[in-house]
């Protein structure tokens, strides 16, 4: 018996040396957004699962991009799993610096992952990255302010209503604002907002050829009907607004509607936070009668450089944070609205997930946006507000800074697009694309 | 013959001062004060200046989620090391060009004043690989040695401009009494620098500490520095304005009170030799 009780703590004691022995510690570069602070706050429940432990590197989003590029594209090897995007997803996949997720175990369950989402995270068919959550942009608006000014959202609406509605719900005198979008120069800020109208007035960035299509009727539209109705109904100074200063705005009542990231919905319903939570409705992006709407795809996912020394302990960490177990826990531990969006099927099959109120026009958004096919004619990109190239990051800064020059009345919609147009063909002629 | 002031004149120089003072000061008074409201007192239209239900949630959470004495044990160890380590290099460079100049002496000190004017991400992608080669990513010496090297041409400036107000002949009589070169420094010459010294010290730990650059994209959890806690509270989704403040205001609170009580001298060390 003696000998037994010895043989069974010596086993114990193998075990949990051979554990130690393999325990890791990742490093995790992330964004600071209250989902991914969220997860921060319970990777206790990984380590005890699995014994790894984890550091976090949270950098702001453009900061956080520079730094993992840089990493990355010398194999610097100081990250174990990054937080990427749909935008450089496929463009690393490419160049054979991500690790593809192809052996996620059967318990994962890959194909729950909302096929919008994991087509825009692949690349040849491969998902290189694993989302966290996932977002598409749509109508967040006063229902009250609606109904005083005698009108009824379509669930679907055109932009020549909404026009009119921000024009009926415009109050000066009140400080009330009848729509809030984003002006602010970025790819990432008012860049992403007027790509994604333009895909809805048939523009697009290039056309099959590479050239960039600034000087065509779509683009000069899309400019001129965005100014004219922020002049008319946007908040001052709306050429340096983005989502956090629109978000601001609308918590305080002053705009009657924001066309913004569905991820919004949970900040402007929550009545500690935003002072119309109660008075907030949600409607799909608007169209233009061509077929697409104006809504974009985002997700922020969870990709292995090729660098890491640590790929099994790291895909053991995407499993567990994109799972969804880790959806059930968020829920335990601080509601289902709080959960993270967009990513799995299940989610939206859930019963209880049903009744937080803008997850149901979150999902419509998310399906009704295809980065495979997000112009009206025919392009030779994938994306939906963006074009999944290398240089678009940099040109698409450069060309959305002549647009908020426009919107701020510091050169006509007519020469920001000319500047737009010969930067664009230029940048594309030196990468060799033209 | 003195110029006469009148008390008027005194108290319109110091209300000018004070104003201008106040002004330049503002901002970090306005971060200070943000950083005990709410996330939605921080945004609110029009702004509240002074009278909020204050609060020290912010720092709270700053405190749980991030391990500010590790940043700040960070940020002393590169801000002081890099300072340190640029004085011992600086002092005999700045000796020789202040006391056995050459032809091109003049040149040279342009030459690494010039090396200031160049852009740092133009040579991020060389540093970053030398970095990978040498293991020092994500080190606080890789960083000390990378600080040095970017500051050290304003020590040496500095330094420069010091030591030419000492006079040559206090050295040549104490190399006739037999001084080596090294005692010629470190006893003669050090001691009498003392107050260029300190200021060149105070202003380029200030440097060191403010370094945002070299400091995000050379580190990552080990290294990472008080820049870099910071950076970790801003973000373009979300508002984290009254977050971001607490953790400012914890990470220019040491400087800040060192700037306060080495004042005196920081300002001696900038003005030395501007009035001759």
């Amino acid at each position: 018996m003696k000998y037994t009780v010895r043989a069974l703590l010596g086993a114990t004691a193998l075990c949990s040396a051979a554990a130690l022995a393999h325990a890791e510690t990742l490093t995790i570069a992330t964004v600071n957004n209250g989902d991914m602070i969220r997860m921060q706050g319970l990777t206790d429940d990984f380590t005890a699962k699995t014994g790894h432990t984890v550091e976090w590197v949270t950098l702001e989003e453009n900061v956080l991009r520079q730094r993992v590029t840089t990493d990355i594209s010398t194999n610097g090897g100081a990250f174990d799993i990054m937080t990427i995007g749909m935008y450089e997803t496929p463009i690393w996949g490419a160049n054979g610096w991500l690790v593809p997720l192809d052996d996620l175990s059967e318990e994962y369950n890959v194909g729950d992952i909302l096929p919008a989402m994991a087509g825009g995270l692949s690349y040849d068919g491969t998902l290189y990255a694993a989302p966290f959550y996932g977002e598409s942009s749509m109508i967040m608006y006063r229902t009250d302010l609606m109904e005083k000014a005698g009108l009824e959202m379509p669930t679907a609406p055109t932009w020549s209503f909404i026009r009119e509605a921000a024009a009926a719900m415009t109050d000066r005198d009140a400080d009330i604002n009848g729509i809030c979008l984003r002006g602010k120069a970025g790819w990432g800020e008012g860049g992403a907002f007027i790509t994604a109208m333009g895909n809805s007035f048939g523009a697009q960035w290039f056309d099959m050829d590479w050239n960039a299509t600034f000087d065509g009727e779509a683009w000069a539209n899309t400019l001129n009907f965005f100014k004219g109705m922020m002049d008319e109904s946007g908040p001052a100074g709306y050429a340096t607004n983005g989502f956090n200063e629109n978000l601001s705005l609308f918590q305080q009542g002053k705009c009657g509607m924001w066309i913004d990231a569905t991820v919004a919905a949970s900040f402007v319903t929550n009545p500690n936070d935003s002072t119309v939570a109660d008075s907030v409705g949600f409607a799909l992006a608007p169209d233009n009668g061509l077929g697409k709407r104006s809504n974009w795809l985002w997700a922020w996912a969870l990709a292995i450089p090729a660098g890491s020394q640590k790929t099994d302990a790291a895909k053991q960490f995407i499993e567990w944070a994109t799972s969804t177990s880790y959806i059930e826990l968020v829920a335990a531990n601080e509601g289902w609205a709080n959960v993270p969006p967009g990513a799995r099927v299940s989610l939206y099959e859930n019963p209880n997930y049903k009744d937080v109120p803008f997850a149901q026009m979150t999902l419509d958004s998310i399906l009704s946006a295809d980065p495979l096919n997000a112009t009206v004619n025919e392009a030779p990109y994938v994306g939906v507000q963006f074009a999944a190239i290398p240089e678009f990051a940099g040109i698409a800064t450069d060309v959305s800074q002549e647009f908020s020059a426009a919107y701020a009345g510091q050169q006509t919609v007519e020469e920001a697009l000319a500047k737009a147009q010969a930067l664009t063909n230029d940048a594309m002629e030196a990468a060799g694309y033209r | 013959m003195a110029r006469t002031v009148t008390t008027r004149q005194k108290a319109l120089n110091t209300t000018l001062a004070w104003a201008i003072g106040l002004l330049i000061f503002f901002p970090i008074l306005w971060t200070i004060l943000t950083s005990f409201k709410t996330e939605g007192q921080a945004i609110s239209d029009p702004p509240i200046f002074l009278f909020f239900d204050w609060t020290l949630e912010n720092y709270a959470i700053v405190q749980e989620r991030s391990d500010y004495l590790r940043f700040l044990t960070n940020s002393v160890i590169i801000a002081v090391g890099s300072t340190l380590l640029g004085i011992v290099v600086a002092v005999p460079a700045a000796w020789s060009m202040a006391f056995v100049p050459s032809k091109r002496t003049k040149d040279i000190l342009m030459w690494m004043l010039s090396t200031k004017m160049l852009p740092a991400v133009g040579v991020l992608y060389p540093i970053y690989l030398l970095f990978i080669k040498l293991g020092l990513l994500d080190n606080r010496w890789g960083l000390v040695v990378v600080l040095m090297l970017i500051n050290l041409p304003i020590i040496v400036w500095m330094l420069y401009t010091y030591f030419k107000e000492i006079p040559g002949e206090i050295l040549e009589a104490a190399r006739m009494d037999g001084a080596t070169l090294r005692e010629e420094i470190l006893y003669i010459l050090t001691p009498m620098a003392v107050p260029g010294i300190a200021s060149t010290i105070l202003l380029n730990v200030i440097l060191a500490w403010n370094e945002a650059f070299w400091t995000l994209n050379l580190t990552a959890a080990k290294a990472a520095p008080l820049t870099a806690f910071i950076a970790s509270y801003s973000s373009p989704e979300g508002l984290f304005y009254a977050k971001l403040s607490a953790a400012s205001t914890m990470a220019i609170a040491p400087i800040l009170i060192m700037g306060w009580f080495s004042q005196k001298q920081l300002v001696r060390g900038l003005t030395f030799g501007a009035v001759k």
